[in-house]
């Protein structure tokens, strides 16, 4: 059965490359399975061209604000067009990380422990004078990343207390609220949870990320070469069925839809830490999602028509 | 178990392929692109002043009579007539030219890359100002060249850096293969080389022979309309000049050009067809036609009289908006203005919060081959109108005054 789809992309958010880049990917493989497929950059036309165009669904390619944060899916909520992906405050939680693992962590899904300091307890409460506790209390190397946003962007790893500061400042131009986190060291993991036609999740085979060197950051997620997976992840099986578990337990907890994908460290005892849960996970050549599919023998094509059909089934029952 | 790449042909790639990556800042731009972002970050020109309807006469003059050899394959050096014209051109900067020394080039962009490929073994050294073009140095890059800048001030390049850094690189067995330098309202940093540095620079060069790449868009676009000898005019021997219709007609015709003396010139002409083969026929004819019957000039002027509203209107928002210990320069001609930041702050961790802000800028340490320009930025007036241009400029003193603030609570001690 095909459908008319509109699939959204780019727009203004900060990820607007790598949204373009998912889209595009994303329109080919419905294409590919017989959906008519209209492709929106978004901007202020867009709820005009939504209503005009007697669409069956929005399919959701849109990284960051405002397309992740719940946003748009509010707007498409008053709008009544069914779309992919949880719903607004669904998609509100799971983006605000802060807000996400104090969710699973009262779930009992274990994410590192944290702090989450915002631009104003620096600049109006000199909050400065606190991040000496703030390195005591979470060790060393510890993670900044800002509280919103995705693709790494802003990530910085501090080895030393000295360089906190000036990461700070560089996640801080990313959002308003930074997390301070743990480093967990361990095996960098990411596992895609898929729900059938019927709604039952149905997680894939973990993919182990290895850089080629340093971090898994912005560089090394896009840069084609850059870094090297392992598919399953080379985990013991004890380690691969309690990753699998928090992942599912991530999908659940945080009210996704469709597809999610939960990325997690694995530490030296084999336990999984869950650091962040994406509801509209990367679709381009380089993303995780996709890959994982493919060794499981999922066509992309297969993968994108799967999630329009468990959508559009979501919403009539 | 399986391992997964996500480029089957990652082990075949050259080296100097696998060193380019993904970048943030790259990515931002992809947000600059939208109109709602008041883009002061790519050096465009102002395409809508081109004379469209005389350039469409001539188009279909040239399809009528010139047709079939227009859209033929040409001679890797250039059409003759145009390298005519091009010296036309290069005689409005002093410069006594031949046509028969010009090659043709899409763009001076491509004249980098065939220079470099030319002269340089990996690990050879360039010369080139502190901050450089970063077109050149990406050009550079490709062929494994280490860039050395040299300091400049508000004259342009201090030509007595030069000995020191040459004997120096030279002691340490590097081979300097050449200078590479913008002398006329420099690519980022807005100014220009001194008159009577010129000679000093020439001199200085020769006697290290060490080679000079003039590279020479903006050199027409004087505000006043004073037009500085060209270095080629001066020392014909020990320059390679790079010239351009880009500034003074439009970018997408790619039509560049080099001079240069005959032996490298037989080079240039090797390696250009090895590289394209020729330049499109079409582009060259269309713009050999526009330099013979349009009125060339007095397009200059309009340019230079737009292109001066800007800038005014850039430096005086400026000096309104930017907070204390901002500095800039205040160009004479071309399209850039250099701001360097208070101490401290990092004009490339901004760039996120300026593009939400919606003005995108080009950070600094895009602009050298060292890492140095942390604290710099590159503003660009040629493309949006006076009005977008105060408001731009308003967006990102917002920004770096929030910055500011950040950096004083978190770094400079205490609250501002």
């Amino acid at each position: 059965m095909s459908f008319h789809v509109a699939v959204l992309s780019g727009g203004l958010s900060l990820e607007r490359e790598v949204s373009l880049h998912s889209g595009r990917r994303v329109a080919e493989g419905l294409a590919e399975r017989g959906h008519e497929v209209s492709e929106f950059d978004v901007d202020e036309r867009l709820i005009r061209q939504l209503r005009s165009g007697d669409f069956d669904l929005a399919y959701l390619c849109l990284h960051g604000r405002p397309g992740e944060d719940g946003t748009i899916q509010g707007m498409l909520d008053l709008l009544g067009l069914p779309y992919t992906g949880p719903g607004a405050l669904a998609s509100h939680l799971a983006f605000d990380k802060p807000l996400a693992k104090a969710a699973l962590a009262r779930e009992g899904v274990a994410t590192p422990d944290s702090l989450t300091i915002s631009v104003m307890a620096f600049r109006e409460m000199g909050a400065a004078a606190l991040l000496d506790q703030a390195v005591a209390r979470l060790g060393l190397p510890l993670v900044v990343k800002p509280a919103r946003g995705g693709s790494s962007l802003g990530l910085r790893i501090v080895g030393e207390a000295s360089g906190l500061p000036a990461a700070l400042i560089g996640a801080f131009a990313y959002d308003n609220r930074v997390l301070l986190e743990r480093f967990v060291t361990g095996v960098e993991v990411a596992i895609a949870v898929r729900e059938g036609l019927d709604g039952s999740p149905e997680a894939l085979l973990p993919v182990e990320i290895v850089p080629r060197e340093g971090a898994y950051d912005f560089n090394a997620r896009y840069s084609i070469g850059a870094t090297e997976f392992f598919i399953p992840a080379r985990i013991d099986p004890d380690a691969t069925a309690a990753c699998t578990e928090a992942a599912m337990a991530s999908h659940r907890v945080l009210n996704c839809a469709d597809l999610s994908r939960t990325d997690l460290i694995v530490d030296g005892q084999g336990k999984p830490w869950v650091l962040e849960v994406n509801t509209c996970p990367g679709m381009t050549e380089t993303s995780l999602v996709p890959l994982s599919a493919e060794a499981a023998g999922i066509e992309f094509p297969d993968l994108v028509d799967g999630v329009v059909k468990r959508a559009l089934a979501r919403r009539s029952t | 178990m399986s391992e997964f790449s996500l480029d089957p042909y990652v082990d075949r790639y050259a080296s100097r392929t696998l060193e380019i990556t993904a970048s943030e800042v790259r990515a931002l731009f992809a947000v600059a692109s939208r109109p709602e972002v008041i883009s002061l970050a790519g050096g465009m020109p102002y395409t809508a002043a081109v004379p469209f309807e005389a350039l469409e006469r001539l188009c279909e003059e040239l399809l009528t009579d010139r047709g079939p050899a227009a859209l033929q394959y040409t001679g890797g050096q250039g059409e003759p007539a145009l390298r005519e014209r091009l010296c036309e051109i290069m005689a409005e900067e002093h410069i006594t030219a031949h046509p028969e020394d010009v090659v043709v080039t899409a763009g001076s962009q491509q004249a980098l890359d065939l220079l470099a490929r030319i002269f340089c073994d990996p690990g050879d050294v360039v010369l080139a100002e502190a901050p450089s073009y970063t077109g050149a140095l990406s050009a550079f890059s490709q062929y494994q060249i280490q860039v050395v800048h040299l300091p400049m001030d508000g004259d342009g390049l201090r030509v007595d850096a030069l000995v020191p850094a040459v004997k120096d690189l030279r002691a340490r067995g590097k081979r300097v293969k050449f200078l590479y330098t913008v002398p006329n309202f420099h690519n980022p940093a807005g100014v220009s080389l001194a008159l009577e540095r010129r000679g000093a620079l020439l001199e200085t060069t020769a006697s290290l022979g060490v080679l000079v790449v003039e590279d020479n868009p903006y050199g027409l676009l004087g505000f006043d309309g004073q037009i500085l000898p060209a270095l080629r005019s001066i020392d014909p021997g020990n320059v390679i000049y790079l010239g351009t219709i880009s500034k003074i007609l439009a970018p997408g015709l790619r039509i560049g050009w080099v001079l240069a003396p005959p032996p490298i010139r037989e080079k240039l002409i090797m390696v250009k067809g090895a590289a394209d083969l020729c330049s499109p026929a079409f582009n060259q004819l269309l713009t050999e036609l526009f330099f013979r019957r349009y009125p060339w000039r007095d397009l200059v002027k309009e340019y230079r009289g737009i292109y001066r509203e800007r800038m005014e209107a850039m430096v005086s928002s400026l000096g309104e908006h930017m907070p204390e210990g901002t500095r800039w320069t205040v160009p004479k001609g071309g399209f850039f203005v250099w701001v360097v930041l208070p101490d401290g702050l990092d004009a490339k961790k901004i760039l996120p919060r300026a593009i939400s802000a919606r003005v995108a800028y080009v950070p600094g340490t895009g602009f050298f081959a060292d890492g140095q320009g942390r604290n710099a930025l590159r503003l660009c007036y040629s493309l949006p109108p006076p009005e977008r241009i105060r408001e731009g400029v308003r967006r990102l003193a917002g920004v770096v005054r929030e910055e500011l603030a950040l950096y004083r609570a978190l770094i400079g001690g205490g609250a501002p």
